[in-house]
């Protein structure tokens, strides 16, 4: 069973499983277990299949280590090496290490695939009918089908995604609630959301986290600080040094002056350059009361704090954004045209408008939007329309030129009804109505599936490649096999029910064209020989 | 299109025209006609711009002789760009209508610090220093000295525009202060100068309100201007306090101790000449006797800042005898600067008229108002003398020769106060000196005097009949417009009270109860789940900002805020605040929404707009009064009262409203756009403060929206908005906000018009 190949990272003697004892090998795909004395293992798990990894608490006797699966079942390791507990413990915990690195890369890679995949099922029926058709009666395999399906959608989000990163709450400190415990104590319950926000918004306090955690401080031992600090609470001054975040908020301020540094000054907000002034405060008298010092230092400080809070939340949500200022004069220029322009004096304004790009459509098009459509039309208009019907009414005369003789018309619609000359092959019958609705659910499903078998088909021209002139070839049977398999039942079954129209005519039009453009090919491939 | 103004062409760059600027031009004509002065209040965002200028164009062009010039002020660099792009506009429009070039010479002016093209100086953000730097290449006897020793550095873009840039006009055309810079950039020349230069013969000068009001520098750049010339005062709602300010001086303990330094260092420099080149100072001395006046020699890249005083108050005699030595001068300087001392070692408030100043200083020191009144002019001189190159290292004294020449020379209109400590820390002792300008109209009487045409226009002027009363002249019209609209674009309402019907108001017995406070956090809240996109809001002062926000915190409604939108909070320090703008903005933009919290009088109510998404709300927290235990207000309103039978209240309301609309103007510019203004205090529903904001709130601020709790508050801006997210096309406009060149001379309308001016 043990692949050569694989290569494996860690063996770990004396470890019990279901009472025996044997050794357990993790390898680079899996873990496995072999029981003393053999030599094939009795247990392989795909790291693929492990949901989760548990360990026991150190209160207990046993050291133990349990996986539990995706399938919801669990496995339990007993590490038993005689030179003692602590011997035990370094075996449970290497074995932990390893698994905690890889189990996440395989776990992400599986379902992220098998979620897409299922995802797409879900929410096209087409495709999942198609994927029932094919794939499950295996005319072509899986493999095959994803191939062109998840190359579609998958693309087509793509394109998409790279603009979109989700941003910020700005509210996500207010949304840690503090819970009473009772004893007096706060208890605060952080979610990997709640984290990911405060270290996007603060990368200072990532950092922090990243340089104390496991080395200094266990991660909840960090965050109880961090929730004790001045910086999470604005309204309580930095008072002593001591504090693990006490060199953020000053990180945070030099962090603004950057900002307020490097920002691309737009000419029109900048209110350091907007008065034209040159004479100092002496000459202010009456220098409202705005600059009036305030008296109360915390509300200061709390008031940078939220610009700088707003600021960061805003940054985390923008990333990368394309600078839009490269020279400034022109810039400006531009700002100020857009300024003092009154597009409606203007004859016609410019309509750039940006077009909407909607994942949900839905969504956008059930929002308010009135009954009926209409075009907003003035009253001008209206009283101009109805005038004209009016005066198309009042000059309206007969024309005589035109017209057919009573005797030719009541013929000609004679002919046209059902059964006259001109409508032989109907009947009074609608389609529809004769047949019923389980065979036409069936030619549905075989259409939809022959045109993706045939789009398949008619990708691979031209032949350019040898990997398309072995998938032709292959595609070829396919169509036959689907025929054989799929078609002629049906053709029977119609045949059974005795329509006089033939129903599959057009589905066996389309294969024949497509045998015939095989044929040529071949044709021409064995001349070219 | 081509309009018949009363007679008058006049090219209007548009297709179509809002009826308010037809009305507007035709009173505008009509002062210009009568050449007399005007106040016209019109909304903002109606192209008050525009049609101002189109108008003054037409009428320049059609009499060239009675109006030469169009002096263009307003308030902000920004500002004064948009309007030279606007008549950047309107020049192309004549352009292309008439089909040749434009004889028309258009600029910008602004300090050095925004043209400056120097590699160096230039690389300065703060305008003293640029100021200084520059003085420092370019004063007459660096220049002097360059030329026997090329080592000392001199400006080249100064020198070749001092060689050859006076003879070189500027071509015809529309220059921003970008392109002036870029053109001094190409030739080689100083733009400052240059456009200083220009000024005299361009047709359109845009500037800053300074360049005029101020008479340490209006008397350097706009002596000369031409009579016939209109001018214009935009976003004038704060004239007065401009007037005051460019007239006034604080002296604090600090500045008296740069002082002494200043002397000392003078003192030294005068004894180095000494030992050097006596004749120097010897010729000073004669200059002084025969009483030469110094503004005929002197050279335009001397003075950074002239004379304090307006000119018609400069003595025209020859400088006493006590002060016209060099020593003399500063030992009096020496003796003065130390009975200033004395007077800030007080432990109460003084608050004095300036001849019981000067009687006081007669009695103590000796000095009389004579020599005091020589003061700016005798420093001005005896720094030139001394050949000193930085300025701005004695700013200190300035400050104090300028004071010794305002308190001598005006005994009225201005008074004097000493305050030991602020009040907020009677503590601490930080004594300083104020001297205050009383009257506004002291400042700007010589522009009324002087040109023929002086407009007074913004958005929010009302009550029109104030202005003319504290700036002291007779307007021909007086005039206010308000905004035609097909649709209610603005939705006013007043707030005054919680959902738990407790009043909100910022008085001051119950501005720190936490129920109003919170009252005013659920407003807030509410509007942020309601509005989309940019709130704006708005208090009193800073002070009760940062107290209402910390309360805020602690009842958990900044975190409901932050939950419904970005937090933004202006702080006093502009670059921090110019950050927090501009977050706000791209938060807007990206569609995440935003609330910015600022104070009226701030920044950010003067100098910032809010059209569109920048703005869907705004939300005034209390009536913004101005600190009312400030003693140079005080004295200001006592003054007022005496002077100009303005009664306290009627100012303080009157002060209060202008702010208050210019805060919920900030976020309507236009007719496309609108906006929700909620006045959040219940005394804004009484008579005396509804009746003072613009026309063109008040008509939509109906009797309904006057008295509404939070919850009322809060249905009526949900269904305005409703109403605003319909379809509005150019059609619905057609006709009764927006005219074609047909309708507007049709006769109906022309009738129509006429029924809707509303004279005071």
């Amino acid at each position: 069973m043990s692949r050569s190949s694989e290569e494996v990272l860690l063996i770990v003697n004396h470890v019990r499983q279901k009472k025996t004892d044997g050794t357990m090998y993790l390898m680079g795909e899996r873990l496995a277990w072999m029981p003393g004395g053999k030599d094939t293992f009795t247990i392989s798990h795909l790291y693929a299949d492990i949901k989760s990894q548990k360990i026991s608490p150190d209160t207990k006797d046993k050291v133990q280590l349990q996986l539990v699966f995706n399938d919801g079942g669990a496995n339990t390791f007993h590490f038993n090496n005689p030179e003692g507990r602590p011997a035990m413990i370094k075996d449970r915990d290497s074995v932990k290490e390893i698994l905690q690195q890889l189990l996440p890369k395989f776990k992400r890679k599986i379902s992220s695939e098998l979620e897409e995949k299922n995802k797409i099922l879900q929410e096209n029926p087409e495709i999942f009918q198609l994927y029932k058709d094919l794939v499950v009666s295996q005319v072509i395999s899986a493999e095959e089908f994803w191939s062109t399906i998840s190359n579609k959608l998958a693309s087509s989000s793509k394109v998409s995604t790279p603009n979109q990163t989700v941003g910020v709450s700005p509210a996500f400190l207010a949304d840690i609630k503090p819970q009473s415990d009772g004893c007096n104590g706060l208890k605060y319950n952080l979610t990997a959301d709640i984290i990911e926000s405060i270290f996007k918004t603060y990368p200072m306090v990532r950092k922090k986290h990243a340089e104390s955690v496991p080395h200094q401080l266990t991660e909840s031992e960090f965050w109880t600080r961090f929730f004790q600090s001045h910086y999470f609470h604005r309204d309580r001054m930095n008072v002593g040094n001591k504090d693990l975040f006490s060199d953020c908020a000053k990180n945070d301020e030099e962090e603004m002056k950057e900002e307020m540094s490097k920002q691309v000054k737009n000419p029109m907000m900048d209110l350091t350059t907007i008065s034209d002034n040159s004479l100092g405060e002496e000459y202010r008298v009456i220098s409202e009361g705005g600059a009036r010092k305030s008296a109360n230092q915390i509300n200061v400080s709390m008031i940078k704090r939220f610009n700088h809070h707003s600021t960061m939340v805003l940054k985390a949500s923008v990333k990368s954004l394309p600078s839009t200022s490269t020279d400034e004069p022109p810039h400006k220029k531009r700002i100020i045209q857009e300024m003092i322009q009154f597009e409606d004096l203007e004859e016609e304004s410019k309509k750039d408008s940006v077009s909407l790009r909607l994942d949900k459509m839905e969504r956008y098009l059930h929002g308010p939007t009135p009954v009926t459509a209409c075009r907003y039309t003035s009253s001008q208009t209206v009283l101009h329309a109805s005038q004209t019907v009016n005066n198309d009414i009042n000059t309206w005369s007969l024309d005589f030129n035109n017209i057919l003789t009573g005797n030719s018309a009541v013929g000609v619609l004679g002919e046209l009804s059902p059964g006259g000359a001109l409508m032989q092959g109907t009947s009074h019958q609608q389609l529809h109505q004769m047949i019923p609705k389980d065979i036409q659910q069936e030619i549905r499903q075989q259409y939809s599936a022959l045109c993706e078998l045939l789009r398949h088909f008619w990708n691979c021209f031209p032949v350019s490649s040898k990997f398309l002139e072995e998938k032709v070839v292959k595609m070829r049977s396919t169509l036959e096999r689907f025929q054989l398999a799929k078609l002629n039942p049906l053709k029977d079954k119609l045949n059974e029910n005795h329509y006089n129209i033939n129903l599959m005519g057009h589905l066996e039009d389309m294969l024949s064209a497509a045998y015939t453009k095989f044929d040529t090919w071949q044709m021409k491939k064995k001349t070219k020989r | 299109m081509k309009l018949n103004i009363d007679g008058l062409l006049v090219y209007f760059p548009y297709d179509y025209i809002y009826p308010e600027q037809y009305l507007y031009m035709l009173e505008l004509k009509k002062s210009i006609d009568a050449q007399g002065h005007c106040v016209l209040e019109m909304p903002s965002g109606t192209g008050k711009t525009v049609s101002l200028l189109s108008l003054v164009l037409a009428y320049m062009k059609a009499n060239p002789l009675e109006v030469t010039k169009l002096i263009y002020c307003s308030r902000t660099v920004p500002e004064l760009e948009k309007v030279v792009e606007e008549l950047r506009n309107l020049v192309k429009f004549y352009e292309t209508e008439t089909g040749q070039e434009q004889q028309i010479l258009g600029l910008a002016l602004s300090s050095r610090k925004n043209l400056c093209c120097h590699p160096e100086v230039s690389q300065s953000r703060d305008g003293k220093t640029v100021d200084g730097q520059c003085h420092q290449l370019t004063a007459s006897h660096i220049r002097q000295k360059h030329k026997h020793n090329t080592d000392i550095p001199v400006c080249s873009f100064y020198e070749d525009f001092d060689a050859h840039g006076r003879d070189t006009p500027l071509p015809p055309g529309v220059y921003n202060l970008d392109d002036l810079r870029e053109y001094g950039r190409t030739k080689g020349f100083c733009p400052y100068f240059l456009t200083r230069h220009a000024i005299h013969h361009a047709n359109i000068v845009v500037y800053s309100y300074y360049y005029l009001l101020d008479p340490k520098i209006a008397e350097q750049v706009s002596k000369e201007l031409s009579k016939k010339a209109v001018v214009i005062f935009d976003e004038a709602h704060n004239i007065d306090n401009v007037c005051i300010e460019s007239m006034s001086v604080k002296i604090s303990k600090r500045t008296l101790e740069r002082c002494s330094n200043n002397i000392e260092s003078l003192d030294r420099h005068i004894k180095r000449v000494k030992e050097g080149d006596e004749k120097k100072l010897k010729e000073e001395y004669n200059r002084m006797v025969e009483g030469l006046r110094e503004a005929n020699i002197q050279r335009e890249t001397d003075v950074i800042l002239a004379n304090p005083v307006l000119p018609d108050e400069i003595l025209q005699e020859a400088v006493p005898g006590t002060i016209r030595n060099a020593e003399h001068f500063l030992s009096f300087m020496k003796r003065f600067l130390e009975y200033l001392k004395s007077r800030l070692r007080i432990q109460h408030v003084v608050s004095e008229s300036p001849p019981s100043f000067l009687k006081d200083c007669a009695q103590k020191i000796c000095i009389d108002r004579k020599p005091l009144r020589f003061c700016a002019e005798r420093l001005a001189s005896l720094m030139r003398t001394l050949e000193l190159t930085d300025m701005e290292n004695f700013s200190a004294l300035i400050l104090l020769s300028n004071f010794a020449t305002l308190v001598s020379t005006y005994a009225k209109g201005f008074v004097l106060i000493i305050e030991p400590f602020d009040d907020r820390t009677p503590t601490i002792s930080n004594p300083i000196l104020y001297f205050s300008c009383m009257d506004a109209s002291i400042a700007i009487k010589p522009v009324f005097d002087r040109f023929q045409t002086v407009v007074i226009t913004s958005g929010t002027l009302s009550p029109l009949d104030m202005y003319p009363k504290i700036l002291d002249f007779r307007p021909v019209t007086m005039a206010t417009f308000t905004m035609t609209l097909a649709r209610t674009c603005i939705c006013p309402m007043i707030v005054s009270k919680g959902n738990d019907q407790v009043a909100m108001s910022s008085k001051f017995e119950t501005r720190e109860d936490v129920a109003v406070i919170r009252n005013y956090g659920n407003l807030l809240v509410e509007m942020c789940g309601a509005v989309p996109d940019g709130i704006v809001s708005f208090f009193t002062s800073y002070i009760y900002m940062e107290n209402v926000v910390g309360v805020w915190y602690e009842q958990g409604i900044i975190d409901q805020i932050q939950k419904r939108k970005l937090l933004f909070i202006e702080t006093p320090d502009a670059a921090e605040t110019s950050l927090a703008l501009l977050n706000y903005q791209k938060a807007c933009e990206n569609g995440r929404g935003a609330v910015l919290l600022s104070v009226a009088r701030g920044k950010v109510s003067e100098g910032i707009d809010f059209d569109h998404h920048y703005g869907r709300a705004v939300i005034m927290f209390g009536i913004p009064y101005v600190y009312t235990q400030s003693r140079i207000l005080k004295a200001r309103l006592e003054y007022l009262r005496e002077q100009y039978q303005i009664r306290e209240n009627d100012f303080l309301t009157f002060d209060a409203m202008r702010h208050a609309a210019q805060c919920v103007g900030r976020a309507l510019r236009g007719k496309t756009d609108y906006g929700i203004m909620v006045f959040a205090d219940k005394r804004f529903a009484r008579a005396d403060k509804r009746g003072k904001l613009p026309r063109w709130i008040q008509e939509y601020l109906t009797d309904n929206l006057c008295n509404l709790s939070t919850d009322e508050g809060l249905l009526v801006a949900k269904k305005f908005l409703r109403q605003m997210a319909q379809p509005f096309s150019r059609e619905d406009q057609l006709g009764l906000s927006l005219l074609t060149l047909e309708q507007l001379q049709a006769e109906d309308m022309q009738k129509k018009l006429e029924s809707k001016m509303q004279y005071l």
